[in-house]
């Protein structure tokens, strides 16, 4: 095996649609047993991205080298490193759980007795045991994609790829794929994930990449990304609005952003609480009540919007919509 | 890691050969697990043979030469109309694998792809070898008579295995083109229906106006059916034999390189 520090490099990956270009130069190195995170709206290029350095598909410009073996030369060597799993892949509905596994592991190039037993195994890891027997149709959402998921993994391989893993889950099920994907991780493997939740990156990923538009437009890790973004912010709400236009007044250029709509005054907090207390006093002195308040930490939400420059992207939308 | 993974080393050919048989094994608990598929494997020829043979058997048989019922002679062609639209199923389950994702899934491992459209077309020998052993038993129930030897019978079991692997390579192009199931079944309507009808598979060709006819007794379904119809009925076969291999041979080496070509394009888009 080449040896090279990256277990999945891309330079300057190019994808266009006949006029349509999906991907404008996607540049991006995951670093061997760590988990990265391409995070970024429908239609951003993430699955394309997975596609490409997954030998799914050809690209127009660029290389990617994945454990040192080139995608496009050597696709049958970056085939037997890489487990796919996610929306670009499937098992059978109609084998069963066993039977898909067994099946994928032979493909692998397992011996029989191996490929059986390993399957054993992840049925009893990723709690499929009791379905094992039946074809994979009568599984629930959250079944498949453990099944999917081992079914990548039956032959150990070092660099997974999860493509959007937990969309469309409920959110138990969701956390016990968080589960068994922190297990991998604590295993070694070296992890490209996609997703559109920013959480999801936010609790799993050693490294984010932010991806729109078919570009690269941030990277660094969760808190990197959340310092550009800023500090802690107050947000305050008046009951009517002429409290609020008093303490517009009284705050002066504290003020970083007022809402007349929601009666609400925000301003960025200094370094500490002392900060929070002598706001509050200001206001109590000015007698104006407060309603509501709230600190809100600076989120990848926060991040995204701010970077990517919508107001309501895909993102912010779907999570505003599931909440 | 408990369990220790020990990889074959096979040279790539017998690898590729051992990728088709693990496919033609899932392609197999498919068609025996699709119990709706299995049903009608198993009654649509019964359903076809029985109502041709009573529906039109009084109407033909005065157009056949003496001697011959209709029973034995609609046998070849509803064996061959059988095997004709059972080659629908590999288109459906190309088409399906393709719309499924799982072909991205094949696609991922190091297996040889093409191993996914053999593991269909070779399945499909399978059900078709169940729909015919059940029309021969029904006809054979129903009053269905043959004075074909043992010879004769392992000839009519090659051809219409070469048949069947000839269709099977079309439908496999079809299954790649489709853009979904109802495409499949539309475009096999279009393409086999006219085929098995506009042949001597249901009536002898001497009733049909002059540009039927001709188009009728040069078309590969009729060469095969005759030769069938011969072999069952302890007639010479002549030239069509000939011309059925010819025919047969012909779809298969232009069918599955294209259809291997169609795939492989169509799943690195």
């Amino acid at each position: 095996m080449p040896h090279t520090d990256w277990a999945i490099e891309a330079k300057n990956l190019t994808k266009s649609y006949g006029s349509v270009e999906v991907l404008k130069g996607i540049s991006l190195r995951v670093e061997r047993g760590t988990m990265l995170a391409l995070l970024g709206p429908n239609g951003a290029g993430k699955t394309t991205t997975v596609r490409i350095l997954s030998t799914l598909l050809k690209f127009d410009g660029g290389t990617a080298t994945i454990e040192g073996y080139d995608v496009q030369s050597a696709a049958d060597d970056v085939r037997s490193v890489i487990g796919l799993t996610g929306q670009s892949a499937a098992v059978d509905e109609l084998l069963t759980g066993r039977e898909n596994l067994v099946m994928m592991g032979r493909l692998y190039r397992l011996t029989k007795a191996s490929a059986t037993a390993r399957a054993e195994e992840l049925l009893g890891e990723f709690d499929l045991v009791k379905a094992a027997d039946r074809p994979a149709k009568t599984y629930s959402g959250g079944m498949r994609r453990r099944l999917d998921l081992a079914v990548s993994l039956i032959a150990t391989p070092p660099v997974i790829f999860l493509d959007e893993p937990t969309t469309g889950l409920d959110p138990r099920s969701r956390l016990a794929m968080w589960e068994i994907i922190k297990k991998l991780m604590a295993a070694g493997t070296t992890i490209l994930l996609t997703t559109q939740y920013l959480e999801e990156a936010d609790q799993l990923a050693d490294k984010i990449v932010v991806i729109d538009g078919g570009k690269v437009i941030a990277e660094g890790t969760a808190a990197e990304l959340k310092s550009k973004v800023g500090k802690d912010r107050l947000e305050l709400t008046f009951s009517n609005a002429k409290m609020l236009d008093q303490a517009v007044k009284v705050l002066g250029n504290r003020v970083a952003d007022s809402s007349d709509k929601a009666l609400s005054v925000t301003i960025v907090i200094q370094d500490n609480n002392e900060d929070i207390r002598t706001t509050l006093e200001v206001l109590a002195a000015a007698k104006l009540n407060i309603s509501e308040m709230a600190i809100h930490k600076p989120t990848l939400d926060d991040v995204f919007l701010s970077l990517t420059g919508k107001q309501k992207s895909d993102v912010s939308q779907r999570i505003k919509e599931t909440k | 890691m408990a369990v220790e993974l020990v990889f074959e080393k096979k040279p790539r050919f017998i690898a590729a050969i051992n990728d088709s048989l693990l496919m033609i094994k899932r392609s197999c608990t498919h068609i025996l697990r699709n119990s709706d598929q299995l049903l009608g494997a198993f009654f649509q020829p019964i359903m076809f043979l029985v109502l041709f043979a009573t529906v039109f058997g009084g109407a033909v048989s005065k157009a056949l030469p003496p001697g011959v019922s209709y029973l034995d002679f609609l046998m070849a062609g509803i064996i061959v109309q059988t095997v004709a639209f059972g080659s629908t199923t590999t288109a459906i389950a190309v088409c399906n694998d393709l719309q499924k994702g799982i072909v991205d899934r094949f696609r991922s491992l190091p297996m040889n792809n093409l191993a996914v459209l053999n593991g269909h077309v070779i399945s499909d020998l399978l059900r078709n070898s169940i729909s015919t052993t059940v029309m021969l038993v029904t006809g054979l129930v129903i009053g269905f008579r043959s004075s074909a030897s043992v010879l004769d019978w392992l000839c009519i079991t090659g051809i219409l295995l070469l048949f069947t692997l000839s269709f099977s390579w079309l439908a496999a192009i079809v299954g790649v083109f489709a853009k979904s199931v109802e495409a499949v079944q539309w475009l096999t309507f279009v393409i086999i229906f006219p085929l098995t009808f506009a042949s001597t598979a249901f009536v002898p060709a001497e009733g049909m106006n002059r540009v039927l006819k001709a188009f009728a007794v040069n078309q590969p379904i009729t060469h095969v059916v005759e030769t069938v119809r011969a072999l069952i009925l302890g007639k010479p076969v002549g030239d069509q034999a000939w011309l059925a291999i010819v025919w047969c041979v012909g779809i298969l080496v232009v069918a599955m390189p294209l259809a291997a070509w169609l795939f492989r394009r169509k799943t690195s888009q």
